[in-house]
């Protein structure tokens, strides 16, 4: 039994504690004599509320298995409640950690607690019934054998959160099944937006000995149990101390977060990759003493407490919109038009017929253009039907659904028109009123504009209250943010509509006020625009370039620039100079690129890897001025934070966190920064800027 | 017959009491526990070729409802193209399931089918929305009696004095001593299908056997039981079936499918009756439908080496036997015991009833002939008949 004794961080809510309820299986009827003592974890909330681990639930199973032990069954097994297992450890206490000691001794005893599974000298059997995460997945790793439904997602999402399998997945998973598959599933699949294992992945990866289906799993899996018992079935391990794979297993684990994070060396990963290199040779003992430091050093570390910050974030907004106005107000949408019928346009068809699954007519200014679109779409879905992802008859339905014309009245009828043709605000204010006259007047109307004014588009129509900016970003299908931009006379139905629509696409919104750029492009033209004109000044590309490496953007401000396209990049840049002011630079050099049809700063070779495109270099203007690395990171720093505050003072958005959700699932800046701000405010920069943090300490920073 | 019908196998998970061991189990995820266990022991027939499942349930609603042989046909994992239906006649609603999927193997419509039923008095207490019609009372159709089944055995008492509650009594705890002794030879655990079972208190549990019997009844405890029934009557917790949950399921194929697919056999059907009396007396109706199925049957009484007879009360059961003048504690009767000991989860027994018939079939070969019968509400009896495909020549 564990003698480490707990205390609950000040502050921290109250835990949801799992029960651990312990019960006898005669194993005579499957086939060996003697009984399993069968745990079940069950917090007593229903499948929506996770079992979780926090300190009394670990005392719950440690409690439980000394029971097991004193009944001398023939072998203990652990399963869950129904669809769950164990979602892994309470983070919800982690935040509230101020002493080394506390983040060691939480280390220890899910060690203390967990590892007991291995050392009992009874054989132990986890029954990973459904849902099983983390801390969750970890104790079925102690047990000796692991059986798990076919419908039962599994995975060790660590790295993604900014930890490491810290209560000996990193250690034991090597062990169990090598160091490539180890890297698979704590680096790559973490580091893969946080991929699950579906049943047959576990079973193949060898995480689990046996897979059933879950209308009888449990009494199958007590049947394995018995057969493994009784001999009659032999379950192989391989030890893999001396396996050939450990260096490159740990290379491809490393590449892989340095691609995550544009090259920067990030903590959580580096960390999980020490830990799984130490599995090949050390003890499990040596290896879950190790995973306990880790643990305290990362939970006594700011970017972890930005990281949960940011998780719990993005989980909350996820379901809530901040600000959207009561859903009972939203109209019902059963057809919407899309006016262009471009490639972004055509994205936006295909994402509405593909959620709304209701007609969708597209037009543009003639019919083979229309057409185009709506070819492009059918050809989407053929795709999808291809790689099996959409059922043929879902795909016929769609079909169906979806056309195009050039004459506009086709949008009669509509509940809702969105506009996704060029960024030209004369042209947009032209078609909306043409759109007026065509529908009824609670049609709601949305552009798609990135950096022009809703509100001028909606001027001098009759019904200004219906229209709204539903800001996409690039591709549509993938990134996760819609921002919802109000004008001064958008109306609570319309915008109601327009959020009930937006999370039938399944997005993360954020409602934002009409302002130029609204959140996400405002704040990346503004730091672009400060690196390329660092580099205008006279500070070679790459340095300028290569200044925010250290911080884990996913790409570099030109690669990003170069998805973009810098035609895009300097349109708005220009926009946002007019509306906002000459602090958003309109670089020569991108002029020139944009003059000369030179696309990017970096050309893919032949292996994959990146060079300097010469046809770039030569249009950069070459200023005097250089300067260092360190002093474009700080003043492309100082420009974000200057322009986060103003934005906050304007009203753009009514919260920081809003900020930080933008640039999360809008532009996928990592959660280690916690979107932006939380970084800002641990680098001094916030201070130094604007005499203020964003966030007070210990929100999404150590306290 | 122009076919000969066969019972493959039949299995049945362990009995509860209402609402225990069951009580936070679906009844249909009890029938898809049947289902499963019984095709996971029959591996050589492969779920594609099972032309129907019907499913027998006495309250067709919540848990037993949305057409239950459907549901659970979906629900076990059957491949789409298998279909399956719904059956209901109280009690003996798997009996009826057998003898419907039976009744269509022999026209040659199916090959091979599921027949089972599922009840669980937990979730469905008797007369759960039940409605009766008025005029049931007010045109006298049926005596208040009729529609509770305890008072239709203490009818049963009353129009056959010889009848006693004593007799009664000692059948009663004579099924519990036979069940107890079944259970020590480890007979009954053979066709009982592990079934996991959860609760919220307790957490995940498995089932291995009937939660009901009570192997240490006497006589002397049996006689200071209440009458819930009537004042003074003799009908008694102890000599009635009690409430139950538990579901039953049968594999049932035309003789020459079953053995091209390698198929066990485990009894082959001769027929079955169904008949009626009054609904006063329901308990009465296995006599005259035993008759009709003996006659059909061109067989006496006399040719019957193995019974097993539902125990809804043991006055029911004694009538019976009175009626052919077979001793009350008969050896052919019911050797494993019956419903009072393990329970009577009202649609599921009637398979219960073959799957021990064809138990005692294997162990005794020098038996050609063999009943299942019972009672059932509203006044029916319900006999199929069996062969003993282990027969080998004797006296019966």
């Amino acid at each position: 039994m564990t003698t480490v004794k707990i205390e609950m961080p000040e502050g921290a809510p109250e835990e949801v504690v799992t029960n651990a309820l312990v019960r006898d299986v005669d194993l005579g009827s499957f086939g060996h004599k003697g009984t399993l003592a069968l745990i079940t974890l069950d917090n007593g909330l229903d499948h929506t509320r996770p079992n979780t681990f926090g300190p009394q639930s670990l005392m719950a199973l440690d409690a439980a298995i000394t029971e097991a032990l004193s009944r001398k069954p023939a072998a203990i097994a652990i399963t869950g409640k129904p669809f769950i297992f164990a979602a892994g450890a309470d983070l919800s206490a982690l935040s509230f950690i101020t002493k080394r000691e506390q983040s060691l001794a939480i280390g220890k005893i899910g060690h203390d607690v967990f590892r007991r599974l291995n050392e009992c000298g009874t054989p132990t059997f986890a029954f990973i019934n459904g849902l099983a995460l983390g801390g969750g997945l970890e104790v079925g790793l102690h047990c000796n054998y692991r059986t798990l439904a076919t419908t039962a997602f599994t995975g060790l999402p660590e790295v993604f959160l900014g930890l490491v399998p810290g209560w000996g997945g990193a250690t034991i998973l090597p062990k169990l099944i090598g160091p490539e598959r180890a890297v698979q599933v704590i680096m790559l699949n973490a580091l893969n937006n946080n991929t699950m294992m579906k049943s047959k992945d576990a079973l193949a990866l060898g995480v689990v000995d046996a897979v059933y289906e879950p209308s009888d799993f449990l009494e199958r899996s007590i049947s394995f149990a018995a057969s493994v018992l009784n001999g009659s079935k032999k379950i192989e391990r391989t030890d893999y101390s001396n396996d050939p794979g450990w260096e490159k297993a740990i290379a491809t684990g490393r590449a892989a977060a340095l691609k995550k994070y544009g090259g920067a060396e990030i903590a959580s990963p580096t960390r999980a990759l020490e830990l799984i290199a130490a599995a090949q040779k050390c003890t499990l003992g040596q290896g879950f003493d190790a995973e306990d430091q880790v643990l305290a050093d990362l939970t006594m570390s700011d970017p972890l407490r930005a990281s949960l910050y940011a998780f719990n974030l993005i989980q909350k907004k996820r379901k809530k919109v901040e600000g959207a106005p009561k859903p009972a107000l939203a109209r019902k949408v059963t057809r919407v038009g899309v006016v262009g019928a471009g490639l972004m346009a055509s994205q936006l068809a295909l994402l509405l017929l593909r959620n709304l699954k209701c007609p969708v007519v597209m037009t543009d200014i003639d019919q083979e253009r229309a057409e185009k679109g709506v070819a492009w779409v059918k050809a989407e879905i053929a795709k999808l039907v291809e790689k099996k992802r959409m059922h043929p008859e879902a795909a016929a339905r769609l079909v169906g659904l979806i056309s195009g014309s050039a004459d506009q009245s086709v949008f009669a009828g509509c509940d809702f028109v969105i506009e996704a043709i060029f960024e030209e605000l004369s042209l947009k204010q032209d078609l909306f009123k043409k759109l007026e006259a065509i529908v009824s007047p609670e049609c709601v109307i949305a552009t798609n504009t990135s950096s022009l004014s809703v509100e001028a588009m909606s001027q001098g129509m009759s019904n200004p209250e219906r229209v709204i900016g539903f800001h996409f970003f690039n591709p549509v299908a993938v990134m996760p943010l819609l921002e919802v931009a109000r004008t001064s006379a958008t109306d609570d139905v319309t915008t109601a509509t327009a959020v009930a629509i937006g999370k039938e696409l399944k997005k993360t919104m954020v409602i934002t006020k009409d302002a130029p750029g609204f959140v996400v492009n405002r704040l990346l033209t503004r730091f672009m625009g400060e690196i390329t004109d660092a580099m205008d000044e006279g500070t070679a590309p790459d340095i300028a370039d290569g200044a925010m490496r250290s911080i884990g953007f996913p790409m570099s401000p030109f690669e990003l620039l170069g998805l973009v396209g810098p035609g895009v990049a300097l349109h708005v840049s220009e926009t946002l100079n007019k509306n906002l002011g000459p602090r958003y630079r309109i670089s020569p050099s991108m002029q020139r690129m944009v003059k000369e049809g030179v696309r990017t700063f970096y050309i893919k070779n032949d292996d994959g890897t990146f060079a300097p495109n010469p046809a770039a270099l030569a249009l950069v203007e070459k200023g005097e001025k250089a300067s260092t690395a360190e002093q474009v990171r700080l003043r492309a720093l100082t420009a974000i934070a200057e322009e986060a505050r103003m934005m906050l003072d304007e009203g753009v958005v009514s919260t920081p966190a809003e900020i930080d959700l933008c640039m999360l699932m809008g532009a996928g800046w990592p959660m280690h920064l916690g979107g932006i701000l939380p970084y800002l405010d641990r680098e001094g920069i916030s201070d130094s800027v604007c005499g203020q943090r964003f966030h007070a300490p210990g929100v999404a920073s150590l306290l | 017959m122009s076919r000969s019908v066969v019972l493959v196998d039949a299995v049945r998970t362990p009995f509860g009491k209402a609402g225990s061991m069951y009580a936070g189990t679906r009844a249909d995820d009890l029938m898809v526990r049947a289902i499963r266990g019984l095709l996971e022991r029959n591996p050589k027939l492969d779920p594609k070729a099972i032309d129907d499942v019907a499913i027998a349930a006495a309250t067709q609603s919540g848990d037993q409802g949305m057409n239950i042989g459907r549901s659970v046909a979906l629900l076990a994992g059957l491949p789409n193209s298998v279909p399956g239906y719904s059956i209901d006649r109280w009690c003996a609603g798997a009996m009826t399931a057998v003898t419907t999927i039976s009744g269509a193997i022999a026209l040659g419509a199916y090959d091979i089918a599921i027949a089972g039923g599922v009840e669980h008095m937990g979730n469905h207490p008797m007369g759960e929305g039940m409605d009766p019609n008025p005029r049931y009372l007010a045109e006298k159709i049926v005596d208040q009696d009729a529609l509770a089944m305890g008072a239709t055995a203490e009818r049963l008492h009353d129009r056959f004095p010889q009848l006693t509650k004593e007799r009664a009594d000692r059948y009663a705890m004579n099924s519990q001593l036979k069940t107890a002794k079944a259970y020590a030879d480890g007979k009954i655990q053979r066709d009982l299908i592990p079934t996991a079972a959860r609760s919220a208190e307790l957490g995940w549990g498995v089932a291995t056997a009937d939660e009901s019997p009570r192997p240490t009844t006497t006589m002397e405890g049996l006689a200071g039981l209440k009458t819930p029934f009537r004042p003074a009557g003799r009908v008694t917790p102890g000599n009635s079936s009690g409430l139950n949950d538990g579901a039953t399921a049968a594999i049932l194929a035309d003789e020459d499918k079953a053995k091209e697919l390698g198929l066990t056999i485990k009894a082959r059907l001769v027929t079955f009756a169904f008949a009626g009396v009054e609904p006063e007396v329901m308990g009465y109706g296995p006599v005259p439908s035993t008759i009709k199925a003996l006659a059909k049957a061109g067989l006496t009484i006399a040719d019957i080496g193995a019974f097993e007879i539902n125990e809804a009360f043991a006055v029911q059961v004694i009538a019976f036997l009175d009626h052919f003048g077979i001793a009350d504690d008969d050896a052919r009767v019911n050797p494993y015991g019956g419903a009072i000991a393990v329970g009577h989860p009202l649609a599921s027994s009637g398979v219960r009833l073959m799957l021990n018939l064809a138990r005692t079939f294997e162990e005794r070969p020098e038996v050609r002939y063999g009943i299942t019968t019972m009672c059932i509400g509203l006044g029916m009896g319900g006999t199929v008949i069996w062969e003993n495909p282990h027969f080998v020549g004797g006296s019966k």
